[in-house]
């Protein structure tokens, strides 16, 4: 997939970086270039990826302090005004507790707030299930209008910065405060809504985004081992969904596993078993995710480990759904089995 | 020229009787805080604000944001006998299709502001585009009119905290003190009192009017404009359902049903 410029990191070492810093490196990007940006924090610059910013460019640095609620009307009636806004807190307070203020406010009103959910996922780590945000992709999705983008990557997350600035009506970006591997580069393409195809293959795809695309592209080297070509696409944008892809990745490779470091409950699993639900080949799915709980303390790796979110539990998950797959003849593969 | 205390209180009676017209066509709507917020709205709307009804989009436009957006009657039909849209439009109100949704969306109707319908969120909309018509040395005002029982809200407390810290001289909240919310009064339910007080503590300047008072509030909205420093709050004294005998200070007629008999009753006493 040289044409991707994806990073060889089955034969390097491969560099981490927090999410969250790709997202500081694409706000400052946007003020260099002139944009009437203008970037607000709930008290967590130290850690979102805004101090940087705030440095560079105290004028247009708003620190709200611990209101998230008043945090995202302002940006609406900033909005208003004309301005670039960036709304950044940590995942579960920006998507949860001010979930109406972006719903009645910003999304009613069809309002340019870029809502950036920072330290999401289980990148919050040893901070514990309550300020781990699982379930932060699943209630922005359902908001009319609104963009929701996962980052793989910091290089990606920038893009994904630079790229929201450009887009009419709200956006939801999620970053994590961990260190997560970096896969893509300045010469992947990366544009909203359209998903990425980062490894070719027939016998099943797997869809992800955020950190567990690199465990996806590593569980597909696993089963190359075994045989079996499995397909991977990155889906960084969760909706609107690039519908296109994920039916042709269930038209050619008929069974789909989706991997995401969130609640399996509405994410991209949602996502993509709505998308194919109502299409005209329904496919057999797996969700990869956090199963209807809450996270806990730990170390970012040792949480994946934890949680089934790493490339073994993602192969796992290939084998499983292959197992279900129809066969050409339109009969399933389990019904096909017994007969032998 | 400026229309005269006696002229904004005949426009103030037209606009009552339309809120009761667009209620009764409607089958729903709020009668109680629309009557209570209808001096205010005239006041800014004939004699303070600095807009332009055939330009709903002018960039020095004075600003409101109705964050009591169940008073949405009121507002409509301010903004129809002021010139924004036509008055007939304001029998379509709630109605499917209609550009006067139950609460204002600002790309349906001429002249609103902002969208809004979640209580307690206008301020901290009005604090936003104060903070950006400074940075950009706009001359314009910036008013937003909350009902009294939204006060309960946190986030009003929050914008409460940031309008000051910034000094938001440009922002001036008005506080429609009916006194009266859905299910009974402020004072009973979780009381406010005093709330002159609780603005004071948050840096606010706070001037206290009858709100049924034109030339106070005009008055009122003077002084605002001249304190430097520090955003304003006009608490307005009023009485909910104001201008209909049966409906003031009673606290079902937040949302009740209005019949025909009601209406021609209610007409009555506009008469």
């Amino acid at each position: 997939m040289a044409e991707m410029g994806l990073v060889d990191f089955h034969h390097s070492v491969v560099e981490t970086e927090a999410t969250n810093r790709g997202y500081e490196r694409g706000l400052i990007e946007l003020a260099e270039r002139g944009t009437d940006i203008i970037v607000m924090d709930a008290d967590l610059a130290g850690s979102s990826g805004t101090s940087g910013f705030r440095k560079r460019f105290p004028d247009r640095f708003l620190d709200i302090g611990l209101c998230e609620q008043d945090m995202i009307g302002t940006a609406a009636g900033l909005s208003l005004a004309g301005k670039c806004v960036f709304v950044t807190t940590h995942g579960m307070l920006a998507a949860g507790k001010a979930w109406d203020i972006i719903r009645s406010t910003i999304c009613y009103g069809s309002l340019n707030v870029n809502i950036c959910g920072a330290d999401a996922g289980l990148s919050a780590g040893a901070a514990g299930g309550s300020r781990q945000s699982l379930e932060d992709v699943a209630v922005m999705r359902t908001l009319p209008g609104m963009t929701v983008i996962v980052p793989t990557d910091a290089v990606e997350a920038r893009k994904a910065t630079v790229a929201a600035a450009r887009t009419p009506g709200p956006v939801y970006i999620r970053f994590a405060a961990a260190r997560v591997p970096i896969i893509t580069t300045n010469l992947t393409p990366f544009t909203i809504g359209q998903a990425g195809v980062y490894r070719q293959g027939d016998d099943a795809s797997v869809l992800s985004n955020g950190v567990m695309l690199y465990e996806a592209l590593k569980a597909a080297r696993l089963l190359e081992d075994e045989g079996l070509g499995v397909r991977v696409i990155n889906c960084h944008t969760v909706k609107p969904l690039d519908r296109a892809i994920v039916n042709r990745a269930a038209v050619e490779t008929g069974a789909l596993v989706t991997a995401e470091e969130g609640s399996t409950i509405g994410g991209l699993g949602g996502a993509v078993a709505e998308a194919l639900a109502q299409s005209s080949r329904p496919t057999p799915i797996k969700i990869v995710g956090i199963e209807d709980r809450f996270g806990e303390s730990g170390e970012h790796e040792q949480l994946l480990s934890h949680f089934g979110l790493t490339s073994r539990d993602i192969a796992s998950a290939v084998r499983e759904v292959m197992s279900r797959k129809r066969s050409p003849e339109g009969q399933d593969a389990e019904a096909a089995t017994d007969r032998v | 020229m400026s229309p005269t205390p006696m002229e904004l209180r005949d426009i103030a009676k037209i606009v009552r009787r339309d809120v009761l017209t667009m209620l009764l066509e409607a089958g729903s709507g709020h009668a109680g805080g629309s009557l209570s917020s209808v001096d205010i709205l005239v006041a800014l709307y004939w004699e303070v604000m600095r807009v332009r009804p055939d330009r709903p989009t002018w960039e020095e436009r004075d600003r409101l944001v109705l964050s009591k957006a169940h008073a949405a009657p009121a507002l409509y039909a301010a903004l129809a006998r002021r010139g924004y849209f036509d008055v007939k439009d304001l029998l379509t109100f709630r109605k499917l299709h209609t550009k006067l949704q139950g609460f204002p969306d600002m790309h349906k109707t001429p002249g609103i502001d902002a969208s809004v319908g979640s209580p307690g969120q206008g301020l901290s909309i009005a604090n936003g585009i104060a903070m950006a018509a400074k940075r950009d040395g706009r001359q314009h005002r910036i008013y937003c009119l909350m009902g009294d029982g939204e006060a309960h809200e946190g986030q009003v407390w929050e914008a409460g905290m940031t309008a000051a810290h910034h000094k938001l001289d440009n922002v001036c909240a008005i506080i429609d003190r009916n006194r009266m919310m859905g299910d009974g009064g402020t004072e009973d339910i979780v009381a406010l009192s005093p709330l002159e007080d609780k603005w004071r503590t948050f840096n606010w300047h706070v001037v206290e009017i009858d709100g049924h008072n034109v030339e106070q509030l005009t008055a009122a909205f003077s002084e605002a404009a001249s304190v430097k420093g520090q955003p304003t709050v006009v608490i307005a004294r009023t009485v909910k359902g104001k201008g209909v005998p049966f409906m003031e200070n009673k606290a079902e007629w937040h949302d009740r049903k209005l019949t025909e008999d009601l209406y021609e009753e209610a007409m009555k006493a506009l008469a």
